[in-house]
């Protein structure tokens, strides 16, 4: 495996950053009722950067650069540059066909660009399979839920973990040789399907599981894999309010334990409450970046999201003005004299009326 | 009334005779496809032309040992698993059972060509390979044993136990897959490939170790065929023989260990018990002859399992062994 040691130089970076963040976690729980800490670190490190495109991070763990998909006519994703800080949760939004799906796709290597390289820790992502990609450490969601519905919840977060013994076919035929793992993985799964409230189900079939709780399954399920970056996709879409809320927490508590989070959303308040990093698509380009609440200030942004001419066609004033000129004309054609616009104007319109 | 007593023993033979052998192991194969993969294989019955003709090419053209044949016939078929599945596998499942179903009928063409004589015997096949496999039957292959009311020869015998020891091997080997961290995958992968990608697992090869699974258990079908019947004929293999095994599979429950064996052996039961007991009714003049004469009985029994699947289908869409609830998801 070419990817395995360059690992080691992933995993070398993040215990470290693993301690700060939970140090910082634990001060001000005890102490005094302060925010938690961790938002800070990543909010902090991009406090002071301009909001322009492209610009560089101070800790990136994603790099993208010259990133192109073409489908046929279509420049579906047209990214530059774009770097990913660590350990925050960057928000990834834009009007719809904007190109945020496709980027994702590209990323987790769903989808191969036309053009264009991206990294994570400095390894090169661009020619690997979904599943190497996957086995970096980062995992994604789908827009449209993936629960697998004819596996019990329990099977679907086992699932997700990785290095699994008993995955192998020869293997899988000795009991003995991945029983402990399984028992490991299993009490791991318990643990996660506690925290996102799923444990009560976890012997039925995902299939009949609400839309809310396949999203928070399937954010479970890629949990399980012990990622270093989640990328969620749509988390919010179609739930209610209620779980909204509680996904939010989860998404947040990912952020604490030292996860990359990159999502898609269109919930404007969503994406103001967790991200500290909000990057803007519009057909195909990432278009501005910047904290969220720079964002809404965007000329750019407003005008991608209610389209660039977004003054009315025509004023009262100007309609008028085009009809009186017509209706001189018309008056001009039948009468010799012509009329006085304006006048003419009135009379017909009281006439109308 | 004796007559349809005999027709139940000889349906009961059928029931467990080399044929629902044959069948359960295409039916055991196709599971491991379609019922726990969802690969659609429609031409599992091409795994079984080569396993039986990789018996009697070997013994009777070649002049190899049974055994060496045996491993031939496993050989061609992980082959043909290859050769199918590494263009489709990456594609949509339609691909794979169009090439399947091509593959299947191309095969059996090829094999019973002018060309393929020298080697397949053309359309009047193989025969005499395997004397020296019921040459190992502990009793005199020759010899009649009356069992339940039907009649045995020795070499049937030998060759039904056999066919049924593996089955019993394969049904114990899907059921241990299954329950292992890898047949969890490959049902995964069965409701959804790209959610199981995301999740770092090689979907591609975990694909193609079932197709060659599934395929090497059909293949030992097509042996049990071919030495139940002491020869080897192309047209034997007709692709129908793939829908059966599909209908035997959705008769006793799809994603079953014992779906396949089961449905296989009900399917062959029901078969031979329309088959004789509508002769017996008709000798008899029960059925009148204007109303169905003894000539189109094989075509009617047919149409009979038609009718019994389409209200199984109707009744119990889980068939024998499924669970209602897991079948009704995809409903939704």
């Amino acid at each position: 495996m070419p990817a395995d040691p360059s690992a080691h130089g992933a995993h070398a970076a993040r215990p470290e950053e693993l301690s700060t963040a939970q140090a910082a976690a634990a001060l001000p729980g005890t102490a005094t009722a302060g925010r938690p800490a961790p938002q800070r670190l990543a909010q902090a490190a991009l406090k002071d950067l301009p909001w322009e495109v492209g610009v560089a991070k101070p800790d990136p763990a994603i790099v993208v650069d010259g990133v192109t998909r073409v489908f046929g006519g279509l420049t579906a994703v047209s990214v530059d540059h774009l770097e990913i800080q660590r350990g925050g949760i960057t928000g990834l939004i834009g009007p719809n066909g904007a190109g945020k799906t496709t980027l994702f796709n590209l990323m987790t290597g769903f989808d191969q660009p036309n053009t264009g390289t991206w990294s994570f820790d400095g390894k090169d992502l661009g020619k690997l399979a979904p599943h190497q990609v996957a086995r970096l450490g980062v995992v994604r969601t789908f827009q449209l839920t993936k629960a697998l519905s004819r596996l019990t919840v329990l099977q679907n977060m086992l699932l997700g973990a990785q290095g699994q013994r008993g995955e192998g076919f020869l293997r899988a035929l000795v009991p003995g040789g991945w029983r402990a793992q399984e028992k490991e993985n299993t009490e791991k799964a318990m643990d996660l399907l506690r925290r996102f409230k799923l444990d009560a189900k976890k012997d039925d079939f995902a299939g009949i599981l609400s839309g809310g709780q396949r999203k928070l399954l399937e954010m479970a399920r890629a949990l399980m894999s012990d990622p270093k970056v989640v990328m969620l996709d749509e988390p919010m879409a179609g739930v209610n309010p209620a779980l909204t809320q509680s996904l939010l927490g989860h998404v947040k508590d990912l952020r604490e334990e030292g996860m990359t989070v990159i999502f898609v959303e269109h919930d404007m308040d969503v994406v103001r409450d967790i991200s500290d990093w909000v990057v803007v698509m519009a057909a195909g380009k990432v278009i501005a970046e910047g904290p969220p609440e720079s964002v809404s200030q965007n000329q750019a942004v407003v005008d991608a999201y209610l389209g660039a001419h977004h003054d009315a066609p025509l004023t009262v004033e100007e309609e008028d003005r085009v009809l009186a000129e017509v209706e001189a004309e018309i008056a001009r054609e039948e009468q010799g004299p012509p009329r006085v616009p304006h006048a003419n104007r009135s009379d017909e319109k009281d006439g109308l009326v | 009334m004796s007559e349809l007593l005999d027709a139940f023993a000889i349906a009961g033979k059928a029931f467990f005779g080399f044929q629902a052998i044959f069948f359960a192991l295409l039916a055991i194969g196709i599971n491991v496809h379609f019922g726990y993969t969802g690969l659609l294989n429609f031409g599992q019955i091409a795994f079984a032309m080569l396993g039986g003709f990789g018996i009697a090419i070997s013994v009777s053209m070649w002049g190899l040992p049974f055994w060496v044949g045996v491993l031939v016939g496993v050989a061609a078929a992980v082959v043909l698993a290859l050769l199918l599945g590494l263009p489709t596998l990456r594609l949509r499942a339609d691909y794979l059972s169009i090439v399947t179903i091509a593959a299947a009928e191309g095969l059996r063409l090829l094999f019973r060509s002018v060309s393929a004589t020298p080697v397949t015997g053309g359309t009047r096949g193989l025969s005499a390979f395997n004397a020296d496999f019921i040459n190992l039957a502990p009793w005199d292959p020759a010899g009649r044993h009356q069992i339940l009311g039907t009649s045995w020869s020795g070499g049937e015998l030998w060759v039904a136990l056999i066919g049924w020891l593996l089955v019993t091997v394969f049904s114990l080997l899907v059921w241990q897959l299954m329950r292992s961290p890898w047949g969890r995958v490959v049902k995964a992968i069965r409701e959804d490939e790209d959610a199981v990608r995301a999740l770092g697992k090689n979907v591609y090869a975990y694909k193609m170790q079932a197709l060659v699974l599934g395929g090497v258990i059909g293949a030992f079908g097509g042996m049990v065929y071919a030495v139940a019947t002491g020869s080897a004929i192309p047209d034997q293999y007709q692709n129908a023989n793939t829908f059966l095994a599909y209908a035997a599979l959705i008769l006793g429950g799809a994603a079953r260990v014992l779906g396949p064996v089961i449905g296989s052996m009900l399917l062959l039961f029901i078969l031979q018990f329309a088959d004789t007991g509508l002769r017996a009714l008709i000798d008899n003049g029960i059925i009148p002859e204007a109303l169905l004469s003894s000539t189109d009985v094989a075509q009617i029994r047919f149409v009979l399992v038609g009718l019994g699947l389409m209200l199984l289908l109707v009744f119990r869409p889980q068939g024998i062994f499924g669970d209602r609830r897991e079948v009704m998801l995809d409903a939704r």
